[in-house]
């Protein structure tokens, strides 16, 4: 860590004004712009130290995300933003590492990265907006589309079956799951928040609809087109009948039953758990390691190495 | 000396012919060692039988007894079991090459006789397992000595063991006949054994001693010893092999981070990483693909902790992308390609230096990146420091070619003198007042995360082509300027290299130029070449491929023809990818090549028979493992029919 010194000036609070960056290149409409508003509005609440917020992506729409966001961040290649996030994490513990993509950076071409980071369970909180379409290539179909969606690479209609992105993300090990919506923008910063409180990886779907190339798909879900938000009611745990049939976030298998229920499904947290982080594990082992080695120098462990190779 | 065993003797045949069957009895009091400067040692055997394990004692005792000692294997690809080889070549002076033929040729079976026995040299001594090997005796070029291995070893060891210790007997053989010490390889077997159960040390140490105690000195006429000398330096001798010298170079570097995915022959690196780094503060992860791997060393870079990743080949390609990334968002990263036999899964346990041209040139778009190739195992270990110090001071990707040979065999080098080499990797992240990422007349300086920029304009580190600070742009402008910026850090870097020294006469008729582990073979080749030969010849081995260290154009004029000795195909490019680089960028027609791709290393033999065609000196045949050896040139016109050219029957 860098020595704080004296001279460096006082910190004023994290404004929006700080951590806005270049204006979104994202289309009139995109759900992604409440996304970021969200995002923005999480980051001044916390009011975080700027230098410790980091974002990424992969690449997709939604991944032009750490463009809009003046902080350190990176934008990098299609699918692996997962991994990339991962070494971030596991090297710098002391940084907020964020993650932002759409369905085809997660589900499709870095699928296999959102599992095994939900199995190592490495700290970091992943955002995806899932449009159910391809909008950077222009209208292909995605693990999202729904069966007989009309894409340039479906013209009569999608026929493979949909990734269902809380079935995937439970049954690849990741320690928080949540689903949300982006016209509901007060449940979307409950979500961030909740992710990020989270130690370990934690995952937030967001229907986020691309008005360009698949108009209207979420409207069943929204509201104020007259379409339902209909909310994962949490245990309480405070011995009413009630409760019983609350959902219990601890509960794996009543998790992958919410997600078994038919479009628009529910919203909100589908299942959380405390295992421990590869980041928490990887530390106790160097801990460990050091102390057998009496906290020795670098120079003085490599010496002893080298002495019995002789 | 212990009680000697009583073994059932068998005949034993001298290089004169004479027959000399007789009871042992305890060893001849008037065998005089005989002085010997170098030996070559082949031990043949199966994969388990843990040839390797004994020829990794008798490298680190030479190693610990100051004698320049290298040694080269072969690792069946099949799981377990299969033919295998070790060869030990201990020198008093200076040893180069494994060797190209044995002195000293140790048969477990049949098939490693049969194998092995056209490597010995007339007159050399082949010590077979007489439980399981019939040798020709009447070929009278070679000295016969049986002696039963396993059933020695069985009775010695007793119990449950049963013929494993074989390879330890053997090594108490080996160090009565070399009159090696005794005491230190004792010491070398507790040490090996230790943190196991203390039986199994009480095993080894009877196995060794009944090896040991064996009359050898009834079957043969003299036993041998090394010339001592005095090494110059006076530092302490370290012994292993060149993926741990690579991967404790990465620490000595300052590497404590990277991630890696499982794939021969890189994996012991990885290996080593893993178990070490936790000792320095790091972590190394073992990810769930090759595109992880490299991701995950990106990121570790980015967070500021230079990193690396590694892989061979195949693996290489799945991480390019990545790469690809790390050369236009300018994050430095260690990538290690330990070369294989390829293309595809090809040989996973042979040699080859094909991948050069993929280091250079395997990307998507102009993506600049730094490739260096490790020459011996130490330079393994330096070679690594260099990498790290590159990769940082231009903000690249490094690519390190070493390939299986250098892998897996030890050698014994001087100690480095850690103080003056070791890097404090700690990320600076010391508060700035601006910064600006990717200044176009300057080289990038990467600022990571955690760091305050005092102005409040963070960084983005862009695959997307950028402007100065990082936002994407379309400019075509501003593409052609980073361009330009990204690889003039190449020009910056080229003019800092070393010219590399060149070997023997400094001007003449033929200039071998090579790249990586072919160094001992060429530089044995060109001494040989000048004492056997009175060739005028040279050798230059270049350790920077990319970019290429300026003034190599003032080298060629002063050779009459230049021959790059390289493991690749040059059927594919007509030249060797080496030749093909730098006739390319020198337009230089007196280049040529002299390659091949049998996945074995070459032979000093080999290089003197391709490169001085028609010599007398270099006119030898040369037998080779397994399979007598058709010479090639596989160059395109003299490719005629693939059978022709392959030695049929070797895979």
């Amino acid at each position: 860590m860098a020595e704080t010194t004296t001279t460096e000036p006082a910190r004023e609070k994290l404004s929006k004004k700080a951590i806005t960056a270049d204006h979104p290149t994202w289309c009139p409409g995109c759900g992604d712009f409440a996304v970021l508003a969200a995002f923005y509005k999480v980051l001044e609440k916390k009011n975080l130290d700027h230098e410790k917020i980091v974002t990424l992506a992969g690449i997709g729409c939604s991944s032009r995300f750490p463009y809009f966001v003046n902080g350190h961040g990176a934008h990098f290649i299609h699918g692996r933003a997962v991994p990339l996030a991962s070494g971030i994490s596991l090297a710098r513990p002391d940084l907020h590492v964020f993650l932002f993509g759409g369905d085809g950076d997660g589900f499709s071409i870095g699928g296999n990265h959102v599992d095994h980071g939900g199995r190592k369970n490495i700290n970091m909180t992943y955002f995806i907006m899932d449009n159910f379409v391809y909008g950077l290539t222009k209208k292909q179909t995605s693990p999202t589309s729904p069966i007989g969606f009309k894409s340039k690479t479906d013209p009569t209609g999608a026929i493979d079956q949909p990734v269902n992105p809380m079935k995937k993300l439970i049954a690849g090990g990741a320690t928080f799951i949540a689903r949300t919506h982006a016209t509901q923008v007060k449940h979307m910063i409950e979500m961030i928040e909740r992710a990020m409180d989270h130690q370990g990886f934690s995952v937030i779907e967001c229907l986020s609809e691309c008005v360009e190339f698949y108009p209207d798909v979420f409207d069943p879900a929204d509201p104020r087109k007259g379409g339902s938000f209909e909310l994962i009611q949490e245990k309480k745990w405070d011995n009413t009948p009630e409760d019983e049939l609350r959902h219990d976030v601890t509960d794996e298998l009543a998790a992958y039953k919410l997600a078994q229920l038919p479009f628009p499904g529910v919203f909100g947290v589908f299942y959380q758990n405390d295992r421990p982080t590869k980041n928490a594990l990887e530390k106790k082992w160097i801990e460990t390691t050091r102390e057998k080695l009496g906290h020795a120098a670098d120079q003085e462990i490599l010496q002893k190495t080298f002495d019995r190779m002789k | 000396m212990g009680d000697p065993v009583n073994p059932d003797i068998t005949a034993i045949k001298k290089a004169d012919g004479a027959t000399v069957a007789a009871a042992p009895s305890p060893d001849r009091a008037d065998l005089r060692p005989e002085n010997i400067q170098d030996a070559v040692i082949r031990l043949a055997g199966n994969s388990q039988d843990g040839i390797q394990t004994a020829g990794a004692f008798l490298a680190r005792l030479a190693g610990r007894s100051a004698q320049e000692v290298m040694t080269y294997m072969t690792i069946p690809a099949t799981i377990s079991g299969g033919p295998s080889i070790f060869q030990v070549r201990i020198g008093s002076g200076e040893v180069l090459s494994a060797g190209d033929e044995a002195d000293f040729l140790v048969a477990f079976y049949q098939h490693s006789y049969q194998d092995h026995i056209g490597f010995l040299r007339e007159g050399g001594v082949l010590l077979y397992d007489s439980d399981n090997v019939e040798p020709n005796l009447d070929d009278k070029r070679y000295v016969y000595v049986g002696i039963p291995i396993t059933g020695l070893t069985i009775e010695a060891l007793g119990g449950t063991a049963k013929d494993k210790g074989k390879n330890i007997f053997v090594l108490g053989l080996i160090s009565k006949i070399f009159q090696l010490d005794a005491e230190k390889l004792r010491k070398l077997i507790n040490e090996k054994f230790r943190s196991k159960d203390e039986s199994v040390v009480n095993t080894a140490l009877m196995a060794f001693q009944a090896g040991y105690a064996y009359p050898v000195g009834n079957l043969l006429s003299k036993l041998y010893q090394f010339e001592k000398v005095e090494r110059p330096g006076g530092r302490a001798q370290i012994t292993m092999d060149g993926n741990q010298a690579l991967a404790y170079g990465l620490i000595a570097g300052g590497v404590r981070y990277g991630a890696g995915y499982p794939i021969t022959p890189w994996s012991s690196v990885m290996e080593v990483l893993r178990r070490e780094l936790p000792k320095y503060g790091g972590i190394f992860v073992q990810a769930e693909d090759e595109l992880a791997s490299v991701s995950i060393a990106l990121g570790c870079s980015y967070s500021g902790w230079l990193a690396c990743t590694g892989s061979a080949g195949p693996g290489i390609s799945l991480k390019a992308e990545a790469i690809g990334w790390a050369s236009m968002a300018e994050i430095p990263l260690i990538v290690c390609n330990i070369q294989r036999g390829g293309p595809s899964t090809g040989l996973p346990t042979n040699v080859e230096q094909s991948d050069l041209h993929q280091a250079i040139f395997g990307s998507h778009g102009d993506s600049p990146r730094v490739v260096l190739a490790p020459r011996t195992v130490e330079d393994c270990f330096y070679i690594a420091i260099e990498a790290a110090r590159i990769a940082r001071k231009y903000s690249t990707p490094v690519f390190i070619l070493s390939d299986t040979s250098l892998a897996t065999r030890i050698e014994a080098f001087d100690e480095p003198d850690l103080a003056k080499v070791m890097v404090d990797p700690k990320p600076d992240l010391t508060p700035r007042q601006t910064h600006v990422p990717y200044p176009l007349d300057q080289i990038t300086q990467h600022v990571p995360p955690g760091t305050r920029i005092l102005d409040g304009k963070y960084p983005l580190m862009s695959g997307l082509e950028h402007d100065e600070q990082g936002h994407p742009t379309g400019s075509p402008k501003l593409h052609m300027a980073m361009t330009a910026k990204r690889r003039n850090k190449l020009r910056k870097l080229a003019e800092e290299l070393p010219v590399p020294e060149i070997y023997g006469d400094q001007e003449g008729d033929t200039l071998l130029v090579g790249w990586g582990s072919t160094y001992g073979p060429i530089h044995d080749a060109v001494k040989r070449a000048r004492e056997e030969g009175g060739e005028k010849c040279g050798a230059l081995h270049l350790r920077h491929i990319h970019p290429l260290p300026n003034g190599l154009e003032k080298i060629w004029p002063k050779f009459k023809r230049i021959v790059t000795v390289e493991m690749n195909d040059q059927g594919v490019y007509g030249y060797g990818q080496l030749g093909t680089l730098l006739r390319a960028r020198y337009c230089e027609p007196k280049i040529a090549s002299f390659t091949k791709t049998d996945g074995l290393t070459f032979r000093v033999k080999e290089i003197l028979d391709g490169v001085f065609k028609g010599k007398s000196f270099a006119a030898r045949f040369i037998p080779r493992d397994g399979a007598a050896v058709v010479h090639h040139d596989t160059a395109p016109e003299s490719v005629k029919t693939t059978r022709e050219v392959v030695p049929q029957g070797v895979g």
